[in-house]
């Protein structure tokens, strides 16, 4: 017989406590010391599941191949990566934008506009959409360096409170999209596992309706 | 870029190593002896094919096809597919032969990979064109013998989901009206994008019925799902004629002994516009990715300008392995080691072997380096050295 444990990719970091706290909300019996792990793979016996933890930007590539059942992952690492995912809910969870940022007063460069990015075709997509040419420079990280030392016009990147921009002197000039995270399921875990599956996304939806009518 | 190194192919691209060799081939004997029984004839075709004709007509992403350049600056592209090769020849060589025609393929289909290795961009296919019957035994028919050519193999634990993109259309068109609208929110189930869908159903202009309608729709998949749900959606006779037919194939499921392991799932949107009708998947539980797919393509031999419908199946092989794990029979191999003296006798004691339906390996004594290490895969060791008559180890 199949087994019907459920493997789940988590995103490490900033979402990570968020996502738990909704996996708590929608009554799934995680043991406090949860967070405070550092282990990789954490089997949760009692509720049959699995749960693995991995870098945000790598949690669809876990489900695409089949590794892992069902993930968090925001709409940004959606956007960018583009995997053969079923995108079944917006958990509403980790709210931030997709944004251009620069420095003030300054303009792109007319020859050949230069963008640094953590997310080379979200920006390339972007920049094509509006009918612009631009050249991409990925960078994995303090994007925001990218137009203070001269390496790039402009960077696009998430922006939550906006406090690192605003630090470095940096003024966002254009919003791209709204970002929440998503539960991403795997294609044939969809099918093969759908009772659990279908339980678990029946069980996030009651906690994500009970949150908009707070809001 | 580097100079590849003399170990390194390209991306996506594998070698079958003896071991694995033996087990696709028993496997794939397995499948053909159950194809031939049902009366599938197999044939080939080329490996290279016209981008504009084959290329064209084949369900695989334009990115993802391996293109060439012939000498007159034509582009051609390694075959993605097999199904439309075949459809190819149907309508060209094959068009005088009667209809239903019932043809199968074992065959290598390539396609690209995008971004990263992690799956082959060369894989084998196995699968079965029923050409010119556009019943739904024809679909029932390619369905079981799908199911049937996956037991073979010694699969077991396996669903088959089975949608019907007719309905899906008839029900788009009856509530949003025109095709280009249909298309904008199939392309969101073709994403698999739901919660695309869902916001872009909650921001047309539709009344609440309609727009919870097309959100009920999206809980027409796994194990609950019946066909009695799918019609409380529905009232164009499109959609009806679509749900008879899945009715049909039901019962005809039923009657090849199947239905245990086929499931209703309408959501399942495989291809924008290669399938017509009756589409599924088969899944093996411990598998990312689907073992075997198919459908009805009405439309693609129109391509080749033959007016007739069409449906079949193609199983990805190496997935099907994997998820089976056969083991290879251990084959019992001869060997004969001797020295140029008893050449003459080693000779005829191995074609003895051999004539017997024995495996006999004859090895010169001088060719080997490691007696022991060469000697120790093999299951009987045979020497013929010096004077003396053979002594069996």
């Amino acid at each position: 017989m199949t087994s019907t444990k459920l493997t789940i990719a988590m995103p490490k970091g900033r979402i990570f406590e968020e996502a738990v706290q909704m996996l708590r909300e929608a009554d799934y019996a995680l043991p406090p010391e949860f967070e405070d792990s550092r282990k990789l793979i954490i089997d949760i016996e009692e509720e049959d599941l699995r749960f693995i933890l991995a870098k945000p930007m790598d949690v669809p590539t876990y489900v695409e191949h089949g590794v892992a059942d069902v993930g968090i992952a925001g709409k940004d690492v959606m956007l960018e990566e583009k995997r053969n995912v079923y995108e079944v809910l917006d958990l509403g969870i980790s709210r931030c934008h997709l944004a251009v940022a620069g420095l003030p007063g300054t303009e792109l460069d007319s020859v050949a506009p230069k963008i640094a990015s953590k997310y080379p075709n979200v920006a390339s997509s972007y920049f094509r959409s509006q009918g612009r040419q631009v050249e991409i420079i990925k960078l994995n990280g303090s994007i925001e360096l990218a137009p203070m030392i001269g390496l790039a016009d402009r960077i696009v990147d998430i922006v939550s409170t906006g406090r690192t921009l605003k630090e470095n002197g940096l003024v966002e000039t254009e919003k791209i999209m709204e970002i929440t995270s998503r539960f991403i399921v795997n294609p044939v875990s969809y099918r093969v596992k759908a009772n659990r599956i279908d339980e678990m996304v029946n069980r996030l939806e009651k906690v994500i309706e009970g949150k908009e009518v707070v809001r | 870029m580097s100079k590849p190194l003399v170990f390194e192919k390209p991306l996506g691209m594998r070698d079958t190593l003896p071991h694995l060799y033996e087990i696709k081939s028993i496997s794939r004997t397995a499948m053909e002896t159950i194809v031939r029984q049902w009366g599938y004839r197999f044939m080939q075709t080329p490996t290279v094919e016209y981008y504009d004709t084959v290329g064209e007509a084949s369900a695989t992403l334009d990115q993802q096809l391996f293109k060439l350049l012939d000498q007159e600056g034509k582009t051609l592209v390694l075959r993605p597919d097999m199904t439309a090769p075949i459809a190819r020849v149907a309508a060209s060589s094959l068009k005088d032969e009667p209809l239903p025609m019932r043809i199968a393929y074992a065959a290598h289909v390539f396609r690209a990979q995008e971004q990263e290795g992690g799956r082959p961009a060369e894989f084998e296919q196995f699968g079965v064109e029923l050409i010119g019957d556009g019943t739904t035994s024809a679909d029932a028919e390619v369905i079981a013998l799908m199911i049937e050519t996956l037991k073979a193999v010694g699969l077991n634990n396996f669903q088959v989901a089975v949608g019907h993109l007719g309905y899906v259309d008839a029900l788009f068109k009856e509530i949003l009206g025109t095709d280009q609208r249909t298309e904008t929110l199939k392309r969101f189930l073709y994403e698999k994008n739901y919660v695309g869908y869902r916001q872009h159903v909650k921001e047309l202009p539709l009344s609440s019925i309609d727009q919870k309608r097309l959100l009920d729709f999206l809980q027409l998949r796994g194990g609950t799902a019946g066909l009695e749900q799918a019609e409380e959606l529905i009232t164009s006779t499109r959609a009806y004629e679509a749900l008879e037919e899945l009715q049909t194939l039901r019962d005809g499921l039923a009657a090849y002994g199947v239905s245990d392991l086929v499931s209703l799932d309408l959501t399942l949107v495989s291809h924008m516009t290669y399938y017509t009708g009756v589409v599924f998947e088969g899944y093996a539980p411990e598998l990312g990715s689907p073992i075997s797919n198919g459908g009805r393509y009405d439309t693609l031999l129109s391509k080749f300008d033959m007016d007739t419908k069409a449906t079949g199946f193609g199983i990805h092989l190496d997935h099907l392995i994997e998820a089976v794990h056969p083991r290879e029979e251990k084959t019992f191999t001869h060997c004969i080691v001797y020295s140029e003296k008893q050449r003459k006798d080693a000779i005829a004691f191995c074609q003895k072997l051999r004539g017997q339906g024995e495996t006999a390996v004859l090895q010169d004594i001088k060719g080997i380096e490691n007696l022991d290490g060469f000697t120790e895969k093999f299951s009987n060791v045979t020497y013929y050295l010096g004077k003396e008559e053979g002594v069996s180890k």
